[in-house]
């Protein structure tokens, strides 16, 4: 199934869910902010979240200092 | 003719010149203020001037302060920005400049969170001197604000931030700028205010350490409520330390975005 990541199409599995998808990623759930179709999820729910076919991720990534 | 003295209204004699003024109501004035600029010349004074005459290490009272500190405001930012309310979430090396950026600019109300107290290893590029070192940031950094501007309010919370309380902390202000060192505090905030707080802007910071080109620091617009200042990569690491021109310039670009947010304005 398609998914726009990002502004740009990406090809993931079937029903995939969001958990899997960042570690296929390599990225640190700790460390990033997910919104899917306009609504901002938290990391309780990354492993809850399956994704469909047309979904709409932006997924940012923070790095550390300040 | 009517002219103003340190805000007060009063009545000269056509012709009367500056200098004239200064020596009949303060001979020992240092500096003598003319409609907002300082002037060293003697020109006649015209109805309606504004005077202010200041005498080295006198603090003028509150509303000639305001008066005087209100001339290099732009009119029409003033007014909207000293009704305003910003959140500062972490008050390290982006919040501290933040907060003072915003004091100078008249920002009305400032709530500022932080848990940690000042270290000698803050002052390479956080808004505190030595002799705070051991304070509690929130409270050293109310002190430098109050003496910075002291119309403007502020609310210091010695207190770490959890997703708990972000809505009770910052649910009220108009703009909330994400502050914090680390990458996991960072994403915690953004992700609990963003789903708990929504409708209000949120200007965060990414990729801020080193001393990589000042041109790479950028601000993006991320979400309909999210703005993110930084190159987006450097993190803070050995070799990589944070130094305060870069951290001194995202920190300014979030301001600015506050500003911009603020005043009706889309930031990017």
């Amino acid at each position: 199934m398609e998914i726009q990541l990002n502004g740009k199409a990406f090809e993931a599995d079937p029903d995939i869910r969001l958990s899997r998808l960042l570690e296929s990623l390599k990225l640190d759930p700790q460390q990033i902010v997910v919104e899917r179709n306009g609504s901002i999820l938290t990391i309780d729910q990354f492993s809850a979240t399956t994704l469909s076919h047309g979904d709409i991720v932006e997924i940012v990534q923070f790095v550390g200092g300040g | 003719m009517q002219v103003f003295l340190n805000e007060c209204e009063l009545t000269v004699p056509a012709g009367t010149t500056l200098k004239q003024l200064s020596s009949q109501q303060k001979s020992d004035a240092d500096l003598i203020i003319l409609n907002g600029f300082p002037c060293y010349a003697d020109p006649p004074l015209n109805e309606a001037d504004r005077i202010v005459l200041i005498k080295r290490g006198e603090i003028p009272a509150q509303e000639e302060l305001e008066a005087l500190m209100m001339a290099r405001h732009t009119p029409g930012v003033h007014d909207k920005v000293r009704n305003s309310s910003v959140g500062i979430a972490g008050v390290g090396g982006l919040g501290s400049a933040i907060a003072l950026a915003l004091a100078r600019l008249g920002v009305g109300r400032l709530i500022i969170v932080d848990f940690d107290l000042v270290e000698p290893s803050n002052l390479n590029r956080q808004q505190y001197f030595v002799d705070q070192i051991g304070q509690p940031k929130v409270e050293a950094l109310r002190a430098n604000l109050q003496r910075t501007n002291p119309l403007v309010r502020v609310e210091a919370i010695h207190d770490r931030v959890t997703p708990d309380n972000i809505k009770p902390l910052f649910g009220s202000v108009d703009v909330l700028a994400e502050a914090f060192d680390a990458a996991d505090q960072k994403s915690m905030l953004v992700s609990g205010f963003l789903s708990r707080c929504p409708g209000i802007p949120l200007v965060a910071a990414s990729g801020v350490a080193g001393y990589g080109p000042a041109n790479e620091i950028l601000t993006e617009k991320v979400t309909k409520q999210l703005y993110i200042v930084g190159d987006g990569r450097s993190a803070a690491q050995p070799g990589q330390g944070l130094m305060s021109p870069r951290v001194g310039i995202a920190a300014g670009h979030q301001a600015n975005a506050i500003l911009r947010l603020l005043l009706g304005e889309e930031p990017v």
